[in-house]
Formats: structure tokens, sequence, C-alpha cells
């Protein structure tokens, strides 16, 4: 029988902000353990949450890039289950108004080559909410160790409809999610580092089956790659139990990138209950047009549309856009730097970027911002060779030297002497030496074999120290062989 | 609400997380079933149409601007734990 | 004023620090000592802190003679009920969960008191975690009534009560959930001020019912009401809830709002249960009231009956997720049993909770679990919005409502075992916390046997001002609190 996988992620997404959502002690990564903690944190006697509008803000923006309905009123409720790294035992967090719903992910299949772009294709959310991220436990030999904090930063599980199919789909839907945080600055996304996780709701069906199979929960897919593993290696535990005639059953699995194998997690509530009614202790939250559109003014292009007006307006191939695209700064470097140069040279802009650029950031182990070739560098480099200026040979080097040293590649190709020859006496008077000094070729090419033509080439360049203008050299030579 | 308020203790106990004795299981099933018996008053009142008061005095949107405070210094948050290590809560194993 | 000073008020007493008839630290020294000989019988006192106390009186003291004095309250030790934070202090809510806890921080309302220069003396006795209506709930020891140590002060404040009612403190703090300041007020004989839900700062206040909980002042009169109220009130962004209300000066405008007003009497209040002595107390202060030319109107309340049912279910179901914190792992007691984490949960909570914790955990925990929450939270929700328009409607017609604190006075130690007959004991104070309003419990007399009386003035809300006004109309005229047990 063939069976097809129904696919459903939740994505927990760290938020970037400053300060906890209920606390005003700081966020961050890879501090000591409890030194980002407060008495709000640590759930001690009498404290009381206070939202922060930062992480709302945040939230609502992700729902606007995403085309979600964003709620005019919603409330925060309290999801109560005991675990040792939850502080009061209870998350805040959003139970039946979530701030968004709706809305769907563009994403992008991979395609049959890695020069072609791949089918395009929207997968549906089903809704955005805000909620409260948990300690960290680590367990030791005897016992285990709580650090919180990380507790209380503003998290938002993104919940796709059950609408992916291979784990393929899921790997690019988590693919194009990221991007789109990353571009409006809501978090980096780093999955090293927690800042987003994925669970995954998975279940089969025989093909052309309507009816939705018993779904198992797939936890723990700490990274993008081991999320298209995961899913895959469950679609094929489920089709080869359902296959010898096993059951699904509905339960919590955890996933283990390092083996690719999965286990049954006993329930970590022994009886799930949550017990969700609205928390007394916050006030509700109303979003009006004037705060989103505020916010969507601050909203930036969102990838798959900025890739699609590269391609038109600057006739990018697919090749620069799907190296520019996932990165929103590499993206607006180019836009400076074809600003300089004029949209015409954008395509070499282009390759100046994607081949040379991040080559030599990745040799120097720089970021964009550390890099010390800056966008009108590039043009003007671009535009010596479009003039001939400075040959497209000699030109690899000079980005070196513009890479190492930040300077314009003008005064470089000055100081090294690379200009091309530019004076046409000089040049022909070479050309003139060159066929004067080999008759044969003259005569072959005289008897109609065109490709003599390139035994006289090396003599002028070499006459040139390598810095004349093959094109023009061509041009010249064919002038003169003409008039003989 | 059923007519018929029957609290399943040990369910609810274990949800709350508190190991009740035998005794206290009884005790408490039949005093619960007495205040959920008197409970069941709220069902003759016609609540259709009416809002449910969550607040006394709703306010919207009560929120503080995201700029980061003191954090409390770990000494502070480690002073009443009932066990600690290496800068961390120390509980016995937790089983998954 | 005269000696003992411990039985001073506020005014008086600030006013007898201001001319430098006193000191700060002979009063504080004054109150110790009445402590210590009381204390053993009363059993107000969770615990309290002699050195801290005569440091902060000293430091009162400094400021006095350099011309810093901070206002009314500089020098005056206010006793804190304990479950409000001050760092440094113990922070127990009388629970055996909190026996050895520390609060690292202040709570909003100590931190306000500190600013104005009062001393923060002594951490008060209460029913753990505020829930009963005796102090016979503490986990370390019953407090008991100064007028009479056979009968309970009430509750859940009864230290608080209890304590400035025998004298250990000038003023005191307590929190009302259904009724946990008023009553013991009406118990011991002192003046009780519940205010308008989101007045006080709840930041700091362990809590029990968020959306009921409020903290409010126990005084000997009402303008000392009005004294610590002015200093305690006001919004607070570490409260969401703390509402942005106008701080009036209340001492100098319950004494510019005049009458004479309309007082409602709700019929609901004075049916089957009320003891025919505070029925007669509470219907001789309408009297009063009628002579000073006050309208008097019957008005009625007609969920008033649904009240009990609605408060037992949105106070435990919030009772039940507010306590959850207290687990044993980052603070509290933890039961040395327990070989996982589970265990650890079940055992820490289970040695650590006394019976009516539990009870209402448990309580709480069921009216919110799968399948329930419709048919009782919402349910409870919605009948508490009933309730809140009932009195709305009423405060179209009066400006105040004036009704019994408690059906009876204090009723003896043990007399009262079964849970259901001590929550409707609450009948007459939970429709204010459930509607939000303030409301102030004030002495109206003594039972032949000797025992304390209140009545209870039901305000609208953020009118705090006005509600001492009315009250004060009565207590000028009728100062029981003048009138001290015999200890």
């Amino acid at each position: 029988m063939q069976y097809e996988a129904v696919i459903g992620l939740e994505v927990h997404v760290q938020i970037r902000t400053e300060s906890k959502i209920f606390a005003r002690v700081r966020t961050g990564y890879g501090f000591e353990p409890n030194t980002l903690t407060d008495p709000v944190v640590l759930a001690l006697p009498g404290v009381l949450p206070v939202m922060n509008k930062a992480a709302l803000d945040a939230v609502i923006k992700a729902g606007l890039m995403l085309g979600c309905r964003i709620a005019p009123v919603c409330k925060w409720d309290r999801k109560n289950y005991f675990y040792p790294d939850s502080p009061k035992n209870y998350q805040i967090s959003q139970y039946d108004q979530p701030i968004c719903s709706g809305g769907s992910v563009e994403i992008e299949l991979p395609g049959t080559a890695r020069n072609l772009m791949g089918e395009h294709k929207r997968i549906p959310l089903t809704r955005i909410h805000l909620e409260e991220d948990v300690g960290k436990l680590n367990h030791a030999a005897g016992d285990s160790l709580i650090d919180f904090n990380r507790a209380g930063t503003p998290l938002m599980e993104i919940v796709s409809e059950p609408a992916m199919h291979t784990p393929d789909e899921a790997f690019a839907y988590l693919t194009a999610l990221r991007t789109v945080m990353i571009y409006a600055g809501i978090s980096d996304c780093d999955m090293e580092k927690g800042q987003l996780r994925c669970d995954a709701n998975i279940s089969i069906r025989p093909k052309g089956e309507q009816k939705l199979g018993t779904k198992v929960e797939l936890k723990n897919l700490n990274s993008i790659s081991f999320v298209r593993d995961g899913i895959g290696h469950e679609i094929k535990r489920q089709i080869a139990l359902l296959s010898s005639g096993g059951k699904i059953s509905q339960e919590t699995r955890d996933y283990d990138g390092m083996t690719g194998t999965s286990q049954s997690l006993r329930s970590k509530e022994m009886a799930h209950d949550y017990r969700y009614f609205p928390d007394p202790d916050l006030m509700p939250v109303k979003v009006d047009d004037a705060w989103k559109d505020l916010l969507q003014a601050e909203c930036p292009e969102l990838p798959f549309e900025k890739q699609r007006r590269f391609f038109e307006q600057y006739r990018l191939p697919y090749t620069i856009t799907s190296v520019l695209i996932p990165d929103r700064g590499l993206c607006d470097y180019f836009e400076k730097a074809v600003g300089h140069a004029g949209e015409g040279r954008a395509q070499p802009v282009g390759n100046w970027i994607v081949n040379d650029l991040l080559r030599e950031m990745n040799v120097q182990k720089q970021s964009l911002a550390e890099s010390r070739v800056r966008p009108e560098h590039i043009a003007e480099l671009v535009k010596l060779i479009d003039e001939g200026t400075l040959l497209s040979n000699l030109a690899k080097d000079v980005f070196v030297e513009m890479a190492a040293t930040g300077m314009r590649p003008a005064p470089i190709i000055d100081a090294r002497g690379l200009k091309a020859t530019t004076s046409v006496d000089e040049l022909e008077q070479w050309c003139r030496e060159a066929i004067q000094s080999n008759a044969k070729s003259l005569a072959d090419f005289k008897a109609g074999k065109d490709s003599a033509i390139n035994a006289f080439k090396g003599p002028v360049m070499k006459a040139a120290k390598g810095k004349a203008n093959p094109k023009l050299v061509d041009e010249t030579l064919r002038r003169l062989l003409a008039q003989i | 609400m059923s007519s018929e308020p029957n609290i399943n203790i040990e369910h609810i106990a274990t949800l709350a997380r508190i190991a009740l004795t035998d005794d206290e299981k009884r005790i408490f099933a039949s005093q619960l079933g007495d205040v959920l018996a008197y409970i069941e008053k709220l069902r003759e009142v016609d609540v259709s149409g009416v809002e449910p008061m969550a607040h006394a005095f709703p306010v919207f949107n009560v929120w503080i601007e995201d700029v980061s405070g003191p954090a409390l210094p770990v000494e502070a948050v480690l002073r009443n734990a009932p066990a600690s290590r290496d800068n961390m809560i120390s509980v016995p194993k937790v089983v998954e | 004023m005269t000696p003992p000073y411990y039985f001073g008020t506020i005014a008086a007493l600030s006013e007898a620090l201001s001319v430098g008839k006193v000191s700060s630290l002979q009063l504080m020294r004054e109150v110790i000592a009445r402590t210590r000989e009381v204390e053993p019988r009363v059993g107000a006192f969770n615990s309290f802190d002699e050195l801290d106390a005569l440091a902060q009186a000293s430091a009162s003291d400094l400021r006095r003679t350099e011309g810093r004095t901070l206002g009314l309250l500089d020098g005056i030790p206010i006793g804190l009920k304990d479950v409000i934070a001050v760092e440094g202090q113990p922070l127990t809510a009388s629970s055996r969960m909190l026996a050895n806890f520390v609060s690292p921080y202040d709570a909003t309302v100590t931190r306000k008191l500190k600013a104005a220069g009062a001393i923060c003396w002594g951490r008060l006795n209460l029913d753990e975690f505020a829930m009963g209506s005796s102090t016979e709930n503490s986990a370390f020891k019953p407090t008991r009534n100064p007028y009479n140590l056979e009968c309970v002060p009430g509750g859940s404040s009864g230290g608080s009560a209890a304590a400035l009612a025998a004298g250990c403190a000038i003023a005191t703090l307590g929190s009302d959930t259904g009724g946990s300041i008023r009553q013991p007020a009406s118990f011991c004989n002192v003046v009780g001020l519940k205010p308008t839900y989101g007045l006080v700062s709840r930041y700091g206040l362990v809590a029990y019912a968020s959306s009921l909980d409020q903290i409010g002042p126990m005084t000997r009169t009402l303008e000392d009401a009005a004294i610590v109220l002015g200093v305690i009130a006001g919004h607070d962004r570490n409260d969401s809830t703390s509402y942005p209300a106008q701080i009036p000066d209340y001492r100098s405008a319950m004494t510019t709002v005049r009458g004479p007003w309309r007082i409602g009497i709700p019929k609901e209040y004075f049916g089957e249960g009320l003891d025919p002595e505070v029925e007669s107390a509470v219907q001789a202060a309408i009297a009063h009231y009628r002579t000073l030319g006050c309208e008097i109107r019957t008005v009625s309340l007609p969920h008033t009956q649904y009240g009990i049912a609605a408060y037992y279910i949105i106070a435990t179901a919030e009772c039940s997720s507010n306590l959850a914190r207290f687990d044993g792992v980052r603070y509290g007691h933890r039961s040395s049993e327990a070989r996982d984490v589970n265990e650890l949960y079940f055992k820490s909570r289970a040695e650590g909770f006394g019976q009516e914790v539990k009870r209402r955990i448990v309580l709480g925990t069921y009216v919110l679990s799968s399948g329930y929450y419709d048919a009782y939270y919402l349910r409870a929700q919605k009948v508490r919005a009933l309730i809140r328009n009932d009195f709305l409607a009423a405060y179209r017609d009066v400006d105040a409502i004036l009704t019994p604190v408690a059906p009876t006075p204090a009723f003896r130690h043990g007399a009262k075992k079964d849970p259901l007959e001590l929550y409707l004991n609450d009948i007459y104070t939970i429709g204010v916390n459930l509607a939000g309003l303030p409301a102030v419990s004030i002495p109206c007399g003594f039972t032949r046997a000797g025992l304390p009386m209140g009545l209870q003035l039901i305000g609208q809300p953020f009118r705090e001002a006005e509600l001492l006004a009315i009250g004060r109309a009565y207590e000028r005229e009728h100062p029981w609190a003048e009138r001290h047990p015999s200890l």
C-alpha cells in the first residue's frame, strides 16, 4: 500500500529582547548559572508578572509578516503543570485567545538541480501565541541541577496546520520561517542556543484517504537537519509498523539525532490536565490599528518577495539570489553596491559578492560587518573592469588586497601598476612587431585560418606585461591584418 | 456541573502533587462533597449573556518597556534553596 | 497624650513625636516591653526583631533632630502580617512550608512604609496562607483574642488585629481576600479597611487569590486608617492589576467630605443566622445615622446568596495555581524522604501544607480540572459580575452600604470544625471582594459577654475618602476603640 505522511510543526522561537517577558532582568545565553534571575523569575512568594511590550511588538510583527489575523483583544492564561524547570509550576501562555491566527509560510522545495529553483508553496499556520520559556535542567549522575537563566525568556509558539507531507517540506518550512524571523530581527534563531526549537506531529494514512491517522509527537529535533532526518525516520517507522500489521499508538517520542533513533517518552505529566484559566495577575492586551500600522512600517520585505524583485529588477540568476536572499544584510550590501555601480552592472556585482566577498570573509572568518570591503569598493572594481581599466585576470588579486587592506581598488591598481594599457599607439606598435616576427602565422591567417591570430596575442601580452585589454588586442590585430 | 458531584480525590491530589493519607482522602472527599453540593446553588443563577468578570477594574495594555534592571545575586538565589551545587538548585533525579 | 503610648493613635503619637514629648526609641521600647509582656498569652507574632526595630527607631529620631522627618508615620511601629515581604526578614505565611524562608526583597507596601519612616515591626500570625477566619490554621500556633483569650481573634489577619488590640503595635497591615481584614477587626475592636481592588499594590503579598486579595490598614481610628492608606496606596508598575487612580490626602479629605449621606441597608444581609446582639448593635448604628439626617434606604443585593459559592470556586481555583510554586525545589520545605522529583513534590507539599490549605488546593484543582472549567470557574466569574452589578445598581440610590461584618462575635477556639460552616460565616464580607469594592469594619460595641462587634460600611470604587468620612460620622460619637482589653 502507498502511504502519505501528514506533518505539522510546532516551532518555538525565542524573541530577542533585552529583558524577560514578565520580569525586568536581562535575557542571555552562556552566562554563569542563575545569574539572570530575580524574585519574579524565581517565583518567590509574593511576586507578580508585568508584561514586556517588546515581546508583544515582536509577535505582532511576526504575525503581520506571515499574514496572520491579529486578535484585537487577547489575554494571558496559566498552563498548570509541575516540572522543576518551571519556577511557578505554571507557565504563562495564551490558550483560547492567541494573539495571531491563520497566515502562512511560503516555502521553496529543493530544485531538480542545485542551480535550479524549486517549487514554491504556502504552508498554512494555525496560530502563533506568546509564552514564557522555562529554565534548564542538567542531569547529573545522582541529582539534577537547575539553572533558571533561560526561565522567562519570551517565546513564541508557531503552530502549522498538518499540511506538510515530506521531510523536505518540513525542512523547507523551518528554513523559510527562520529566515523571516531573522529578517525581522525577531530572533537569531540559533538552534544550538535553543533560540529555535521544533516538535513535529506526524501521522500517516493510505494515499487518497482524507481521515488523519494516529499522530505521534516527535520531540528534541534540535537542528534543522535533525528535523528532516527525524521526520524521515518516524515516517519509515510508522509505515513499517502499519505494513507489518502493527498499530500506531498516540505517544510522544524523543528523537536522538546522533544515533538516528527515537524512543517513546513516558508522559512527563502523570495525568495531562493543564487546568488553563485566565491569569488574574495580568491585564488583557488590546491591539488597535495604529499599533499595527506602526509595526507594519517596521516589517522588512519578505525574503521570497525580495528574491522575485531581484530577478526582475536586476535580472539576477537564481544561483546568485539563492546565496544572497537568506542573508538580509548581504542583500542590502548588494543593493548598496549596485547603487554605486549602476543597475546594468548588477550581475557582476552579485558575482563578486557571492564568490569573492564570501570566500574572503570565510577565509578571514569575518562577518559582513567585519569585512573591510565596502559596497562602493566592489562597485568601483566592477566599473574599472567594465571600462577596461582593470583586466579581469588581475582583478582577483586586487580584490584579495582590497579585503586585506580595506583600500579602494583604484589606488591598489595604481600602486601596483596594474592599469590596463590604453595607449593605442603603443598597442599598435606591439601588434605590428608581433605580426612581422611571425610570417608563418601571418600566412596561415591570410590563408583563412582564423585561429592563427592567437599566435600574435602572446607576444603582445608579453610586451604589455599582461596589462593589455584582450578585446582591444584582438581588434587591433584584426585591423592591422586586414591592411596587410 | 454534575448533579451529584463525585470527586475523584486520588486523581485530583495527583494533579495537585499532594500525598494524602487514606484518612485525609476520606475526610476531604466527604467535606469537599458537602462544599460541592453547596456550590451547586450556582446552577440556579441565570447567567445567559453575562460576561465573565476576570478583573475587578480591567485596564488594557499594562506593560513596561524593554529595559533590564539588576539581577538577584546568585548567593541570594541559593540562600533559601534546600539543596544546591555549582550555583545551581539541586533536586533528586528527574525521572522522565 | 498620656502614656501608655502603646495604646496611642498614629495621629496623637506623631504629634507627640514632633513636639518631642516622646522619642521614637522610647515608643519602640514601650511597644517591645508590652509585646514581651502579653505576647505569650496572645500569640499574635510569628517573630519580631527587636534590634532591627530599635535601630529603625533611632534612625527616625536622628532624622527628626536633623529636620528630615519623613511624615506622620516616621518613627511609628507598624506590624506586618506575615504574608508581606520585608527584605531580610522571615516570610512564613504561617506555614511550615515557609518556616525558614527569608525574603530577599521588599513588598511595595513595605518599601512605601520604609520611605515614610515607619518602623516595620514584627511578623504577624495568620491562618496559613491567609486561608481561614480564626487564625487557628496557623502552622505555628493559634492567636488568641485579647478581649477573651478563650476566643479566636478572627482571621485570617488575626495576628494583625490581636497585636493592635493588645497594644503591641500602633497600626498593622493585613490582607483581605474574603473578609480577612474586616472580620478580625470586628472581633478585636479595631478599624480594618479593605481598599478598592487595585488601590494598593499586591507586589510582595504572598498570593492567595490574586483577583480578590488586597492589603489594607488595621488601626485604632479611621483617621489613622486614612493616614496609613495615604502612604500605601497608589499605582505600582510592579503590579499589573494596580489601578492608576488619583490618591487624595485621605486624612484631610475625610474631614471635608460632608453628608448627609444616603445609606443603603441590604435586606439580604439581615436574615437568618445573624446574632441578635450583633444585629441590635448594627441597628443602633443605623439609628445614629438617621439622627444625623442621613437617608436610610433599604436596598437589594439579590445575588448575595451566591457569593460564597462563587467565592470558594474563584478563590480556591486561583490558590491551587498560586500555591503550586511551593514545591520544595527552589525554597521552602523539602521532604527528606524523596527519591525522585515527583516524590519530592508529593511529600514536600504533604508535609509543608496544613489541612485547610490542602483542602482548598484540592477543591481548586478540582474545579479547574478537565471538563469542569465552564461549569465552575467560568460560571462563578459570571455570577461574580452579577454580584458586582447588584452593588453598582444599589449605588445609583445610595452613597454607601451598611451591614454587619460577621454574623457573630468572636467564637471560641475549636468551636467551628466543619469547613463549610466556617465558609458560610464569610457571607457579609465576601461580596465586597468579589465586586472589588472598598469596605471598612468599625467597632460598634460589645456583647454582654464583653466581646467586640463591628459594623461594615461598603463604599464605591476608589472613594475611600468618602467611605472614611461616613464612618467618622459614627466613630466620632462612638469611640468604642478607646476601650482596651485587660490583659
